[in-house]
């Protein structure tokens, strides 16, 4: 088996998922805990394949997000490429986790990516509600990160991304 | 696997970016290319996203059956009927609306192109109201346009990418009107709550003339939306002692939350805007 990369098509898929994921209709209060999709999916690719997916795919990956939901430009870029980058720095150690401490780091980390995101928007006068209404988001998001992560490394396998 | 390089120069590299674009974004036009441009890769998965609504409306359209699909159609007609008469009163009425106008030496109010389009997306953060829309710059689209139902205004298109655009709704906390009392004639600011139909207006003194049931419609004073659209009934005032202001909540005309499908409104791109020059209206005029 080579070390060759291979996959990139099957990783813009799951992102395409995740991206459809993120502005499906939901019915009503549903909104509040809609998960991070978009951001979960690439902290998965980063663990998995750390030296392609990196920052900078972070950082177009959140500017994706931006023009998706309508965002200041960057809002979100900036707030992806700073959770690729904390993911690989810690992605060893993440790795031997076990499901429970993993979720942990997830909700922490996206909890902390969307605060940044919400701290730009609140600049530029878009929130209405208090800042921890992030904090539903990020918490389904830790809680929906083992399936994520079997469905993604199920693909993963099957696909043979590398 | 391959170790990755270091990554704090890309880091570095995006954060220097993402702070230039959010800069770029904000204070100038000169980030709307890429938006534009990522509008490609954005509006399939809005379209997609759509497609179990459509389908599901597909669906029950194939489904109806003979006996309601007659009485729809016979309520339809009753409708045109009604809707027939009223619009031969309002030639008249234009007709008459032009002429005095044309008496008081003011430009006339023009009739505007109407475009039609689907609403494909709502805005999945609550702290935000705002709709994606199935027209883009590609059916002539462009920033500012204002965009109704058949009852009302719903708001303005803020960004239009190639294939879909943005609608901001005027229930935004960000978003804020002039509208005028339909019955007097008192303007006052509308602002949205944020909260999906509810409209507040904003300073208007505790004996302004309005009640509850008057009308809202748009003014037209910052050339922005149309003048004379219905915008939203007032539903509730409320005189505070010891507040300046009257609290008056009005609630939008348009069925926002309902509506499926919406009308952009063309301004006429060769018509005269509102500040023509004197001589220039007096020449048209003549002719």
């Amino acid at each position: 088996m080579s070390d060759r990369p291979a996959g990139t098509g099957i990783i813009l898929v799951t992102l395409f998922v995740a991206a459809l994921l993120e502005v499906i209709p939901m019915p009503g209060r549903l909104d509040w805990v809609r998960p991070e999709w978009l951001l979960m999916v690439l902290i998965y690719w980063v663990l998995a394949v750390p030296g392609r997916v990196g920052v900078l795919w972070g950082f177009f990956i959140g500017l994706y997000h931006d023009v998706l939901v309508g965002t200041t430009l960057g809002q979100w870029g900036l707030a992806y490429a700073l959770g690729a980058y904390v993911m690989l720095a810690a992605y060893k150690r993440m790795r031997v986790f076990n499901g429970l401490q993993q979720s942990a780091v997830v909700f922490l980390l996206i909890g902390s990516a969307s605060l940044l995101a919400f701290l730009v928007q609140e600049s530029v006068g878009r929130t209405l509600y208090p800042p921890y209404t992030i904090l539903y988001a990020s918490a389904t998001s830790a809680l929906l990160w083992q399936p994520v992560v079997a469905v993604l490394h199920w693909v993963q396998l099957r696909f043979l991304v590398r | 696997m391959a170790a990755p390089a270091n990554p704090s120069y890309r880091l570095l590299i995006a954060l220097v970016l993402a702070i230039v674009m959010m800069v770029l974004d904000q204070r100038t036009p000169w980030a709307k290319p890429v938006r534009y441009w990522l509008g490609y890769l954005t509006a399939p998965v809005h379209y997609l996203a759509h497609l179990p609504v459509d389908s599901s409306e597909w669906l029950s359209e194939q489904t109806q059956s003979r006996s309601s699909l007659i009485s729809d159609n016979n309520s339809l007609k009753r409708q045109v009927l009604i809707l027939e008469q009223k619009v031969q009163r309002l030639a008249v009425l234009e007709a008459e609306n032009v002429r005095l106008r044309e008496l008081l030496n003011s430009s006339a109010d023009l009739g505007a192109n109407v475009l039609v389009a689907e609403i494909i997306g709502v805005d999945p953060d609550p702290n935000r109201q705002e709709l994606v829309i199935n027209k883009g710059a590609g059916a002539k689209v462009a920033q500012g346009q204002a965009v109704l139902d058949a009852h009302g205004l719903i708001g303005q298109v803020v960004s239009a990418g190639p294939l879909s655009s943005r609608v901001l709704l005027i229930t935004d906390a960000s978003h804020a009107m002039s509208v005028q009392v339909n019955r007097n004639g008192v303007r006052a600011v509308l602002a949205g709550t944020g909260q999906s139909g509810q409209l507040r207006l904003l300073y208007v003194p505790d004996t302004a003339d309005i009640k509850e049931g008057d009308l809202l419609v748009s003014t037209g004073l910052g050339q922005r939306y149309p003048r004379g659209y219905p915008v939203a009934k007032v539903v509730s005032i409320e005189h505070k002692a010891g507040t300046p202001f009257a609290q008056i909540i009005a609630l939008p005309t348009a069925h926002i939350d309902r509506a499926s499908h919406v009308l952009l409104v063309q301004p006429d791109s060769d018509a005269p805007k509102i500040d023509v020059p004197p001589a220039d209206a007096k020449e048209s005029a003549d002719e």
